[in-house]
């Protein structure tokens, strides 16, 4: 773990000089509350009675897996929703937040998980945007106080660049700079830190001090530990709709690490905290895991075979939705674990598209097992096994509207033996999803229910299980645990790795370092279409990679 | 547009999914009839009396299916496949046109079958051509083919007319019109019917066209196709390739349409004749859900409002265009109904 | 040959292609509108042949112009009300319900004018003209251009406030943003829906007023089905001029000047089948979308609603 220690302790001696000795936020009013909210939707109860109070002055963190309510949170905060029951107050009012327009003028600001700016416009015109019809436009108004704003929160952005040029980190910046517009006094981010890079968190974490210390009550909403405890103030657990706990300030300060830790991961799993009972059943696994054991990995790469996959000079063309790929080659061996690591948007989609099929090269070179396929499209590749689970699930993985069986059978359409002379034999692609759905533990009510009523885990099991087949070779996974919560992010891990032990060669891309680096052979990262380097797992592995991923030489 | 044909819940919600639009579009367009002084029980009277009630009037609506269904399977193919193929009477009048032109030079130098067979394949050839420039443009450059297949019927429409006045033109006739094909040359009665065979090439292409979306794999590829377009790249399908090939077949139905209703029915083709079939099909094919065997029988109940519209319009004394006021009703409904559905079933959900 | 370039051929091109071209212009600007804030409309053309109708109508009963203007523009929102009512705000298939707009317009217009005037076809007189002073006395240019109704030189000026509004106010970010993300501009408090419908009902009276000119003031009376694809024409025109007024405007003086071609060649004593003349703008159409396919660029949020919240 001590990759990760060095990151904590770089987070911490950024946000923690400026902690006051009083803790913040005690004995002063609530800037906002939530009175035993509850908020149902068709078949679940997103939020069941919670109540939270929020203190100018203070970052309050709430945690919690995916499916705890954080969302639904933001919503009612946010109004795009109202609460079945229950009341919410600002500055100790009852209030009705019916529009996000009521929400804003109720002084609270949200940004939400992807960014919502017009990339067609600028960022003074997106600054702009929600004037009233009738009137003129007041630039220079806007102007001035984009001025203010970003002196406040130390941003350096021309207000006349379209949005569509500006990395995703700057994007976020005026997107806080758009929450905080008329001084709101309650700051809202939704997983902020998700496509940022570490230099990017440090920015943000220094950002929240400032907004701290003028006296916002920030909520920041996340499901990763570590940013929990090193930016809170006050950590709130949700779990399954309901508060799970609470660590206030003073207990936050006065805890040790390791107890900090294993009271969050006691709370987001149903264990009374502090006390040393056993964990739901189910949960052991995870458990242990988050205390720090992890699941063996048996090194059986053999590199003086040659090399499954071997790929020079690839260069693809650009285009206006991704990084293109300048220069990149690497070999590949049976049953090892390339990751990829790099920040979001430096080539990794065109990397995956071009191995896949989906996409041609403008120039370059792929080799498998010895035979030139740079030629072939999707169907081609597939013949051979090469595999590819993407990011995009629901948009371009499955068809939404089909049903799991058709899903599980998606790219082989046409070919023996669910099809015979063009005839379909939906009998047969029927049994055989019934038995994938089995061995898979797929949960769903019937292989024939569409795939987009599925929970993202288990559309990702789907995914997995068609990909990861038995005739697979090589397999490119796109971010395979995004979005999951721990026990499907294990769950994809674990048969990643089994994978690799039956001789698959894997290339699995992603954003979140420490999952890499506990599965990989080797870490290469993408900079600028172009892979940086390449990085034996082991010591140190972590910081060079790092190093890479700003663009630096790993030394 | 639904992707696969679903296992509704219950034969009496789907009946009454259909059921509902349709009275709905009787009453309402009976309260404008009423509205403008007329009665519209006279009307709808009229209607059954001329194309159920009477024989000869049902073999009438029997034979004006024939087209109708042809129409109804090429718009299923396109649909499914995420495909508007709004240009249906352009391809269907030039089909026409041709076939009609063709049919009289063939039939003193071949037996009549073969004349016969030949003028459909013309047909259905033509209406594939003239689909293949809004199908290169969506396949290669993604441009919108409500656009362009509109823009191609118009130009079709007015290409089939000047074909018609200046170079086809029967020079016995007063009226402008192709050389006209003798009776006992045009298609086959059945039985002893006034209906020719082309009714029986129509029932079995639907009936076949169905079979093709659902249990075969090229209907499924064009399914894909028409549901998730990024999916279908990704599952590795010749994207360009099938929406071409949509297009052809869509196209190629259609023209086999127009060569089938002037071999079996009109022997040639008038200027400025347009029965403008190609959009007022859309509704049917909707309402029936892309299901093959319930557009034929939407198409049966249009059909008869058709043939006995026309009477039932100079009859009651309104406007023959009248039709076009019920099936824009029957496709306002259709959606409305449809969506109130859906949000019902959320709700059921919860 | 040489009676082409005489003065009554260009004279009766250029006023021709005007007086064609008007219909074209206004129903494109109204697309142009409904397309940048993310709604398609199929219906164009049934909004166009309602306001002819309802135009020529009031035109007709009360003997005023502008009158049947003002009711055209109000046929056209009607029509486009409904398209508000079951598209915008509820989310009803935008396709399905402009092909049904168009159909039921068609249909319901025909009958309206069968009940009302049975197979007689009475005419309006002629349009009153505003000749521009000076500018109407250049030879052949002013003939052709500046002796119109003053409803041409009007949407002119329209174009112009168009280019406007679209760059430089409020309303035309809300269009841009409801058009390119709508939820970007729901988090920035305004209504999606209104802004949406707001543009639909624009684009309804625009077009209505481009169906009365047609009838009134370019035909003189009303015929079933008279636009023509008029409406089709202006979705094509809104969806290759980028989102630029002027283009519209360039764009439906193109299809004017072919439009006028027959008459035009008629009066140079040139006679060209109607047919082979009406082929003429769908050609020249298609021959447009075939080289700039490239470049005919759409507002990623057309076509689909927006609801709220929805994951």
């Amino acid at each position: 773990m001590s990759a990760q220690r060095k990151l904590t302790r770089m987070i911490k001696d950024a946000t923690q000089s400026g902690q006051s000795a009083d803790s913040p936020g005690s004995g002063q009013s609530a800037v906002a509350a939530l009175r035993h909210v509850t908020k149902r939707f068709p078949g679940i109860v997103a939020l069941d009675r919670v109540s939270l109070e929020f203190h100018a002055g203070e970052i309050h963190v709430l945690l919690g897996e995916n499916g705890a309510g954080k969302s639904t949170l933001v919503s009612l905060l946010a109004g795009m929703q109202q609460p079945d029951e229950g009341e919410i107050l600002i500055g100790g009012a009852p209030a009705i937040i019916d529009s996000p327009r009521r929400s804003m003028d109720l002084g609270i600001g949200a940004v939400f998980q992807h960014i919502l700016l017009v990339p067609s416009l600028t960022v003074i015109e997106n600054l702009m945007l929600g004037g009233s019809w009738l009137r003129p436009l007041a630039r220079a108004a806007t102007l001035r106080r984009f001025g203010e704003l970003s002196t406040l929160l130390g941003t350096r952005i021309d207000p006349d660049a379209p949005v569509s040029g500006l990395s995703l980190g700057e994007q976020q910046q005026v997107e806080i700079m758009r929450a905080l517009w008329r001084d709101e006094k309650l700051l809202l981010l939704d997983e902020p830190t998700s496509m940022l890079t570490p230099q990017g968190v440090a920015d943000l974490g220094r950002m929240m001090r400032r907004l701290k210390d003028k006296g916002v009550a920030l909520i920041l909403i996340t499901h990763k530990l570590l940013e929990a405890y090193e930016f809170g103030d006050r950590i709130s657990v949700l779990r399954l709709g309901t508060l799970a706990g609470e660590i206030d300030p003073q207990r936050l300060q006065t805890m040790s690490e390791a107890k900090r830790t294993e009271s969050v991961i006691r709370m987001m799993f149903g264990v009374a905290p502090g006390v040393d009972a056993a964990p739901e059943p189910g949960h052991e696994e995870e458990l242990a895991i988050l205390l720090g054991r992890k699941l063996p990995r048996a090194n059986t790469v053999d590199r003086n075979k040659p090399a499954t996959l071997a790929v020079r000079a690839l260069a693809t063309a650009p285009d206006f939705a991704e990084t293109p790929l300048r220069e990149v080659s690497f070999d590949l061996w049976a049953g090892e674990v390339l990751g990829i690591a790099g920040v979001d948007g430096n080539g990794q989609k065109h990397l995956a598209e071009v191995l896949a099929g989906q996409r041609s090269l403008g120039q370059g070179r792929i080799d498998l097992a010895g035979s030139d396929i740079t030629q072939g499209r999707v169907p081609e590749r597939r013949q051979r096994g090469v595999r590819y689970v993407t990011d995009d699930r629901l948009g371009e993985g499955t068809v939404g509207a089909f049903s799991v069986a058709t899903n599980l059978v998606l790219k082989e359409i046409g070919a023996p033996p669910y099809w015979r002379r063009g005839i379909t034999d939906w009998e047969l692609i029927h049994s055989s999803a019934r038995e994938t759905i089995l061995r898979n533990d797929i949960r769903t009510p019937s292989e024939r229910t569409p795939v987009g009523k599925l929970s993202g885990g288990n559309i990702q099991k789907v995914l997995l299980a068609r990909e990861l087949d038995a005739e697979a070779n090589v397999a490119i996974l796109n971010k395979p645990t995004y979005g999951l919560d721990l026990h499907n992010q294990r769950l994809a891990l674990d048969r990643i790795v089994a994978a690799a032990a039956r001789g698959v060669a894997l290339i699995v891309i992603s954003t979140d370092l420490d999952e890499l680096l506990e599965i990989s052979d080797r870490i290469g990262v993408m900079f600028q279409g172009r892979l940086a380097g390449i990085v034996d797992n082991g010591g140190g592995a972590g910081d060079k990679v790092r190093r890479l991923m700003t663009g630096a030489a790993a030394t | 547009m639904t992707a696969e044909s679903e296992i509704g819940a219950g034969a009496q919600a789907t009946m009454l999914r259909v059921l509902i639009p349709v009275a709905l579009a009787l009453l309402v367009g009976g309260l404008i009839l009423l509205a403008l002084g007329k009665n519209p029980l006279d009307y709808y009277g009229y209607v059954m009396q001329r194309s159920l009630l009477r024989w000869g009037g049902l073999q009438e609506t029997l034979t004006r299916m024939a087209p109708l269904l042809l129409i109804a399977a090429g718009l299923i193919v396109a649909f499914r496949a995420g495909i508007w193929n709004l240009g249906g009477d352009g391809q269907f009048l030039l089909a026409a046109v041709t076939s009609a032109a063709l049919a009289p030079v063939l039939i003193g130098l071949i037996p009549r079958g073969l004349t016969l067979v030949v003028c459909m394949l013309v047909g259905i050839g033509v209406g594939a051509l003239w689909s293949l420039i809004p199908a290169m443009l969506k396949a290669r450059y993604g441009v919108n083919e409500i656009i362009t297949t509109l823009m191609m019927s118009f130009l079709g429409t007015s290409l089939a007319n000047v074909l018609i006045k200046l170079v086809l033109r029967d020079p016995d006739t007063t009226v402008p019109q192709t050389r006209s094909l003798p009776v006992e040359a045009r298609l086959p009665r059945l039985f002893d019917t006034t209906i020719h065979c082309g009714l029986v090439l129509a029932v079995l292409a639907v009936i076949l066209v169905h079979l093709m979306m659902n249990r075969t794999a090229f209907g499924l590829k064009l399914q894909v196709l028409g549901a998730n377009r990024a999916a279908a790249i990704h599952a590795g399908l010749r994207v360009e390739r099938l929406t071409i090939l949509a297009f052809a077949v869509s196209a190629g139905l259609i023209g086999l349409a127009g060569a089938v209703e002037v071999l079996g029915v009109w022997g040639t083709v008038r200027a400025d004749w347009n029965p403008a079939f190609g959009l007022l099909v859309v509704p049917l094919v909707f309402l029936a859900r892309f299901n093959g065997y319930a557009v034929i029988g939407f198409t049966l109940f249009f059909s008869a409002l058709m043939v006995g519209g026309e009477s039932a319009a100079r009859r009651v004394g309104v406007s023959q265009h009248y039709v076009l006021v019920l099936v824009a009703l029957l496709l306002l409904f259709l959606a409305l109904v449809e969506y109130l559905g859906q949000s019902r079933r959320k709700r059921i959900a919860a | 040959m040489n009676a082409l370039f005489t003065e009554p051929f260009l004279v009766s091109l250029l006023f021709g292609a005007v007086t064609a071209g008007l219909p074209l212009l206004l129903a494109g600007l109204g697309e142009q509108i409904s397309e940048k804030a993310g709604v398609l409309n199929i219906g164009l053309e049934g909004m166009m042949l309602f306001g002819a109708y309802t135009g020529f109508l009031a035109t007709y009963c009360t003997g005023s112009f502008w009158l049947g203007f003002l009711a055209g523009g109000a046929g056209g929102m009607a029509v486009a009300l409904i398209v508000l009512l079951l598209c915008i705000r509820q989310g009803l298939n935008q396709i399905v319900i402009g092909i049904a707009l168009t159909v039921g317009s068609e249909g319901l217009t025909s009958l309206l004018h069968f009940v009302q005037f049975s197979r007689t076809y009475p005419r309006l007189p002629a349009a009153p003209v505003l000749a521009l002073p000076i500018l109407s006395q250049i030879p052949i240019l002013g003939k052709g251009f500046f002796s119109h109704h003053p409803l041409v030189y009007l949407s002119w000026i329209l174009v112009a406030a168009l280019t406007w509004m679209f760059r430089s106010t409020y309303l035309g970010l809300s269009l841009e943003a409801a058009g390119n993300k709508p939820a970007a501009l729901d988090a920035a408090g305004v209504d999606v829906v209104r802004t949406r419908s707001l543009a639909v009902l624009a684009t309804g009276f625009l077009a209505g007023l481009g169906g009365a000119y047609m009838a009134n003031v370019g035909a003189g009376l009303f015929v079933p089905f008279m636009t023509g694809g008029a409406g089709v024409i202006g979705i094509v025109l809104a969806m290759l001029a980028r989102g630029r007024p002027l283009w519209v405007l360039i764009g439906a003086s193109l299809f004017g000047v072919s439009l006028a071609m027959t008459t035009a060649l008629q009066v140079a004593g040139i006679n060209v089948p109607t047919d082979v003349v009406q082929m003429l703008p769908f050609a020249v159409v298609m021959l447009v979308l075939v080289i700039f396919a490239r470049n005919s660029m759409l507002p990623p949020a057309l076509g689909v609603p927006y609801v709220r919240g929805e994951r």
